[in-house]
């Protein structure tokens, strides 16, 4: 059996499927009869469903109308020059 | 495929700019918007600051997009702007100050946890778990108290979702760095975001009744 702190040192690559086959296939092994790495491994996955959806993070009101405007008064300075 | 027509349209309008439209500057921004304040605020972690940071990169994108040779970059070329000239941006403000307060926490060199200490389960979260605005608000603030070299490596990845290359780009930094600190950076995230989606503990009571099955029985 795989010891957990190699388990959870490969976590993120194996999230990101970038792991070898063989060392999936331990990490799986291992998550199925290991309660406290699998719930790390099922936390964290929850974790980046969340920190990937959109609302997390809001621009604020009005950031693209500032955003253009200055574009605007940027190209028409520059065009002045 | 979607990509390659939209990065094909992209440098179509390269093309147009550098031909002297300059107007399709706006367009060529536009999908970008949003991740540009995002990076920004989460190296300046001040609406104004990130503002006024983007606005900065624009000039940068603006005068040196002849430079930019491989034209389907552009995302993270940008993007890459925006991290320089917020950083910068983030010196300039951090030396107005007598001494910095949180130099530990935004260089990386503080405590660090690359081992988890937190096993509880979690709660099953409903796919709109994000729409609560406690959830929003506290996730948000965990990430932003990540050490920095941590927050923008997680920041591109899993928020803003660009993949490994594409954040090596913008980071000018090697794959085994970025993987590295990005492993860390969910490690600690996770512990410090726990206790808010952790399952309740079970009372002294329900946890000696289910070593003690026998005895509840009689009850």
């Amino acid at each position: 059996m795989v010891r957990c702190k190699t388990i959870i040192a490969h976590l993120s690559e194996y999230m990101d499927g970038d792991t070898s086959v063989e060392m999936r296939q331990k990490i799986e092994r291992h998550l199925r009869g290991c309660r406290r790495c699998n719930a790390v491994y099922d936390s964290t996955r929850k974790m980046l469903v969340i920190t990937g959806d959109e609302q997390v993070f809001e621009v604020p009101d009005g950031f693209g109308d500032r955003l253009h405007s200055f574009v605007d008064s940027m190209l028409a300075n520059s065009e002045s020059h | 495929m979607q990509k390659a027509v939209e990065s094909e349209a992209e440098g179509v309008l390269i093309q147009r700019f550098l031909a002297g439209e300059r107007e399709v500057l706006h367009d060529l921004i536009r999908p970008y918007e949003r991740m540009y304040y995002l990076q920004a605020f989460s190296i300046l972690r001040n609406q104004e600051d990130a503002e006024e940071a983007v606005q900065q990169a624009m000039i940068g994108i603006f005068t040196h997009l002849s430079q930019l040779t491989e034209r389907d970059r552009f995302k993270q070329w940008g993007l890459r702007i925006v991290q320089n000239e917020s950083k910068m941006m983030w010196k300039r403000r951090r030396q107005n100050l007598y001494e910095s307060i949180d130099e530990g926490s935004s260089d990386g060199s503080g405590e660090m946890t690359s081992y988890p200490k937190q096993y509880a389960d979690w709660r099953d979260l409903p796919s709109e778990a994000a729409e609560r605005r406690e959830v929003r608000e506290a996730v948000a603030r965990a990430i932003g108290e990540l050490p920095g070299i941590y927050r923008e490596v997680f920041m591109l990845r899993d928020v803003q979702q660009l993949n490994l290359a594409e954040t090596m780009e913008v980071l000018g930094m090697n794959e085994s760095v970025v993987k590295t600190r990005l492993h860390r950076a969910r490690i600690m995230l996770r512990e410090s975001i726990s206790p808010i989606f952790a399952k309740p503990e079970r009372s002294v009571w329900e946890r000696w009744k289910r070593m003690n099955p026998w005895f509840a029985a009689r009850r």
